[in-house]
C-alpha cells in the first residue's frame, strides 16, 4: 500500500513536472547546440562566424516573440535548408539517417549468428574426420607398441 | 569445411566494403569540380559555368543562368553579413548601370544568409540588378566559391572568361573587370 502511495507521488510529481516542461520557452543554448552554421558546419555554440553570430541573434528574438522550439527550426530550414539541423529530422528522407544504423546492426548480428552457426556445425560431434596416412598410422602403431612394453 | 567457406565469404564482404569505400572516395575526389574553376578561367581555359536554377530576390519566379546566353553576364556571390560586399557592392551597380545597354547582366547570387537580411542589404545600396538566393549554399560548391565574395564574369556563351576571389574593389581588379567584361561581350 506504502509503495503505490509513493509510487502514484513520484509519477504526479514526473507529469506535473513534464507538463510545465511542456509549456516553457525553448532555451536558446539548448537550440544553439542544435543548430549548426552553415559556413564553418559546427554547430552554433561553437562558432562565432558572423552568419552564425547573427542566426544566434534571431533565435532570441523568436522565442522573445513566443516561437516554439518546433517553429524556430521550421523556420530556419526553410532559410538555410534541412543541413541546418544537428541531427536529421524524423520524418521524411531524414528518418532514413535514425533507421539505416539500426539495420545494419540488426544485419550485423543476423550475418555474425550465422557464422557463429556454421562454425559451430564444423566442429560438431561425430563430425567426418578425415583419415590417416597409413603410414603413419602404422608408425604411431609401433610407437605406442613399443611404449606399452 | 562450411566454417571455412563461411570465414572466406566473411572476408570477401570486408575486402568488398573497403575497396568500396576507396573507390567513393577516389570518385569524389576526381569529379570534385569547381575548385579550380577560379583557375582555370584565369589560366583562359574557357571552362562552361555550372548551371542553377534559383529563386529571385528582387521579384516572384525563378532565375536559370542558362536563360541568359546571348548575353554576358556577371555573377557576383554574396552575403549581407560579409565585410567586403559591402565594399563592393556600389561598384557592382555601377558596373550594371554603364553596361546592361551593351548586352551585360550583372546577377548577384546572395547565398547562406537570411532573405530578409538580403533584400535589406540590396534596399540598402540601392541594387537594381537581378537577385537570386540560395540560402543552403547548395550551388556555390560547383563554382569552387569557399568565402565570399568571389565574382565571375561569363561570355555570351555562357563561358566562364574570368573570376575574381575577394572584392572587386581596387583599382586594378576594377581596370582587369572592365577588360573581362569587354572580352565577354565581343564572344
Amino acid at each position: 500500500m506504502r509503495f503505490a502511495v509513493v509510487l502514484a507521488a513520484i509519477l504526479l510529481v514526473c507529469g506535473t513536472a513534464s507538463a510545465v516542461s511542456a509549456q516553457d520557452p525553448p532555451r536558446a543554448a539548448d537550440l544553439e547546440a542544435e543548430l549548426v552554421c552553415p559556413v564553418c558546419e559546427t554547430t552554433l555554440d561553437q562558432s562565432n562566424a558572423l552568419i552564425a553570430e547573427r542566426m544566434k541573434l534571431y533565435i532570441r528574438e523568436r522565442i522573445a516573440a513566443g516561437d516554439t522550439e518546433e517553429e524556430i527550426k521550421d523556420a530556419l530550414v526553410a532559410e538555410f535548408g534541412p543541413g541546418v539541423l544537428a541531427t536529421p529530422s524524423k520524418s521524411g528522407f531524414g528518418l532514413l539517417a535514425w533507421l539505416l544504423p539500426l539495420v545494419a546492426v540488426v544485419g550485423g548480428a543476423i550475418v555474425v549468428a550465422l557464422l557463429v552457426r556454421a562454425w559451430s556445425r564444423g566442429r560438431a560431434p561425430g563430425a567426418e574426420e578425415e583419415p590417416l596416412d597409413p603410414a603413419l598410422e602404422r608408425r604411431v602403431d609401433e610407437e605406442l607398441a613399443r611404449f606399452e612394453r | 569445411m562450411a566454417a571455412q567457406r563461411a570465414k572466406l565469404v566473411a572476408q570477401g564482404i570486408a575486402i568488398g566494403l573497403v575497396a568500396l569505400l576507396f573507390i567513393l572516395l577516389v570518385w569524389a575526389l576526381v569529379t570534385e569540380e569547381g575548385g579550380d574553376l577560379a583557375k582555370r578561367a584565369n589560366d583562359g581555359e574557357l571552362p562552361p559555368a555550372p548551371e542553377f536554377t534559383l529563386e529571385r530576390l528582387d521579384q516572384e519566379g525563378e532565375l536559370t543562368l542558362s536563360s541568359l546566353r546571348g548575353q554576358g553576364v556577371v555573377l557576383n556571390m554574396w552575403a549581407s553579413w560579409c565585410i567586403p560586399c559591402k565594399e563592393e557592392a556600389p561598384y557592382l551597380e555601377q558596373v550594371w548601370r554603364e553596361h546592361r545597354d551593351r548586352g551585360l547582366v550583372v546577377v548577384g547570387l546572395d547565398a547562406k544568409d537570411f532573405r530578409r537580411d538580403a533584400r535589406r542589404f540590396a534596399r540598402r545600396f540601392d541594387l537594381t540588378f537581378p537577385l537570386v538566393y540560395d540560402g543552403p549554399g547548395d550551388s556555390i560548391g560547383e563554382w569552387g566559391v569557399t568565402g565570399f565574395p568571389e565574382t565571375f564574369v561569363l561570355d555570351r556563351r555562357g563561358r566562364v572568361v574570368r573570376a575574381f576571389v575577394g572584392d572587386v574593389t581596387s583599382d586594378e581588379d576594377k581596370r582587369e573587370l572592365r577588360l573581362a567584361i569587354d572580352q565577354a561581350l565581343e564572344s
